[in-house]
């Protein structure tokens, strides 16, 4: 699962080149320009591909390296600082 | 007067936020530069997208669909709704750890001690801060005309240079002087909270408007027979990009990389509480992109049908001219406050940006003892107060042109996002190949931009192309050329930042 994420965000990019609805002032439903409608649509699948991506390809020693710094703050009594370079 | 005195509410609002925020406030200077890094999920979010969304989203946006068309969304709206999440993702998430880790509050004291190089910051902090200063400008100077626009007539005799109404240099202030007392007080919790209240007011304004506005200009009974009649009035190649040149298009693309670089942007990732805060503003941001953009845009591009606009009103207050005309004052006074708050929310962050700069690379103060943390506080609260003092002034004595800036200061840190993401994934990347990428940018962009007669050319081309790309390829190009010649970093630099698991 974590292999498709990059091959889709390129496809998202391709995606988001619509040269087929380039010149189409089509409105639909009487009202919504087809090009801003497949925009607004994409701007949504957008969306749903990010929480594909944080729930598939979530870097997890990020999270572990975080919960190890505040446990370590937490038993120097450090409980708001940084630690400093 | 109904606008300005809910402009005045509204305000009085921001101060009693960044003076309640103040009440947490913990006496340090981790606690006021990056509030401690507690920053939670729905923070982090509204906070981003505020300070990621600025005047141009609302205002901006519909003035240029109104001239170009719906293609101004896929063009700005729809490209960011995709790459800005990628770079809280591949950048943010990696520079919270390590700035999490190692103390970093700065962009700069990231690159010292990833290059091994103490003097990076000679080059890269005024090109930075070269960049970020003309973007407050047109914050700064696009609150005043703000003002000045929502009290035309209010005054029988006074000011008549400036239609009767407040005049733009005394809005400037009153915001200056509002953000200022916020982020002197508050801090990044302040400029935090506040971010929020403003993220929520322009995007519920921008909605409000959207119906409200339906009706107006479509002018039939029904809402959804209004919502046809306004789109079959308009010219349909305004409905498509017939007129849009598709390398135009697709230079844009780099565009929204900019925010990799934006010192603010970096400051705000920072201040969050752990890795998972990241997750929502990842997922959300694409869709609070379209919430704002998209009824702006409708609005736009409707209102370029015959009729709707009259000549002699100036597009860019074209929002503000239809909300006057179809809607009562209160709409109208709600509505300027809501492109003030889009306005003012990205201005507070670059303000107390610029003062942690000023404190932590020009000074390179460092936290020892309690009295010396005490001591960075308070200098980073003067630098912020002459930060807003320098800027303010500065928007007095600029001409007008400098909102010709806009599309050429994010070009610049298009250009300097090559920069960030190698020192993040490229462990050949050394201290020459970020000088000849700092170098080449600020050559290139000082050459083009005035090649481009200071930016009054919009249609201005670098062989053939928008010049974000001969911007981007430059100072991609050097930086890894120049690297492969130079020598790497350490292998106890290498080794700090690409452990084991995180090897490329």
């Amino acid at each position: 699962m974590r292999k498709t994420v990059w091959p889709l965000l390129a496809l998202l990019v391709i995606l988001h080149h619509d040269f087929w609805f380039w010149d189409d002032p089509t409105l639909l439903f009487g009202w919504f320009p087809v090009g801003l409608l497949y925009h607004v649509g994409l701007s949504i699948v957008a969306g749903g591909f990010w929480l594909f991506a944080v729930l598939c390809a979530w870097p997890a020693y990020l999270v572990e390296d975080a919960t190890k710094i505040a446990n370590d703050r937490s038993n120097a009594g450090e409980s708001a600082e940084a630690p400093q370079a | 007067m109904t606008s300005l005195i809910i402009i005045g509410i509204y305000l009085a609002i921001l101060l009693v936020l960044g003076l309640a925020s103040n009440r947490l406030f913990r006496g340090t200077s981790v606690d006021y530069m990056l509030a401690s890094h507690s920053i939670g999920p729905f923070l982090l979010l509204m906070s981003l997208f505020g300070t990621t969304m600025t005047g141009f989203s609302m205002v901006g946006s519909s003035s240029a669909s109104y001239r170009v068309g719906i293609g101004i969304y896929g063009l700005m709206a729809s490209s960011s709704a995709i790459l800005h999440p990628l770079c809280f993702f591949l950048i943010g998430l990696r520079l919270w750890s390590l700035g999490h880790r190692y103390g970093y509050s700065t962009q700069i004291e990231f690159f010292k001690d990833r290059l091994e190089s103490p003097r990076i910051g000679w080059a890269l902090f005024p090109v930075v801060v070269g960049l970020v200063i003309p973007y407050v400008l047109v914050g700064i100077l696009s609150a005043g005309a703000v003002f000045n626009g929502a009290s035309l007539d209010l005054f029988e005799t006074a000011f008549a240079d400036y239609g009767n109404g407040i005049p733009p240099w005394l809005g400037s202030l009153v915001v200056c002087l509002v953000v200022l007392t916020y982020v002197f007080f508050g801090g990044m919790r302040g400029t935090a909270w506040a971010n929020a209240f403003q993220t929520c007011v322009f995007m519920a304004l921008g909605v409000i408007t959207f119906f409200v506005l339906v009706n107006g200009i479509g002018g039939q009974e029904s809402f959804i027979d209004s919502l046809k009649s306004a789109s079959s009035a308009v010219d349909p190649l305004k409905l498509s990009r017939e007129k849009m040149p598709h390398r135009d298009y697709f230079a844009f693309l780099l565009i929204p990389f900019s925010i990799g670089m934006f010192p603010h942007i970096f400051q705000h990732w920072l201040t969050a509480r752990d890795a998972n805060a990241f997750k929502l503003p990842i997922v959300a941001h694409p869709l609070f992109v379209m919430i704002v953009w998209a009824p702006c845009v409708l609005i736009g591009t409707w209102a370029s049908a015959d009729g709707i606009l009259p000549e002699g009103v100036n597009p860019n207050a074209l929002l503000s001219y239809l909300v006057a005309t179809h809607s009562g004052k209160v709409l109208a006074g709600l509505l300027t406050a809501g492109i003030l708050a889009a306005i003012m929310s990205s201005l507070d962050s670059q303000f107390l940006c610029l003062g942690t700069m000023f404190t932590k690379d020009i000074l390179r103060r460092k936290v020892g003892s309690e009295e010396d943390d005490r001591k960075t506080v308070f200098l980073a609260r003067s630098f912020v107060v002459a930060v807003v003092a320098v800027c303010y002034l500065l928007s007095l004595v600029v001409p007008g042109g400098v909102f010709n800036l806009g599309v050429w200061c994010f070009a610049g840190f298009s250009a300097l996002f090559p920069l960030v993401a190698a020192a993040l994934y490229w462990r050949r990347l050394t201290s020459a190949g970020v000088y000849a990428g700092i170098l080449t940018t600020a050559v290139l962009w000082c050459f083009e931009f005035w090649k481009s007669g200071y930016g009054v050319d919009k249609h201005y081309e670098f062989l053939g192309i928008h010049p974000v790309v001969s911007l981007v390829a430059g100072s991609t190009i050097a930086m890894i050329a120049v690297s492969l010649v130079t020598r790497p970093p350490s292998d106890e630099t290498l080794q700090k930042f690409f452990p084991e698991k995180q090897a490329a």
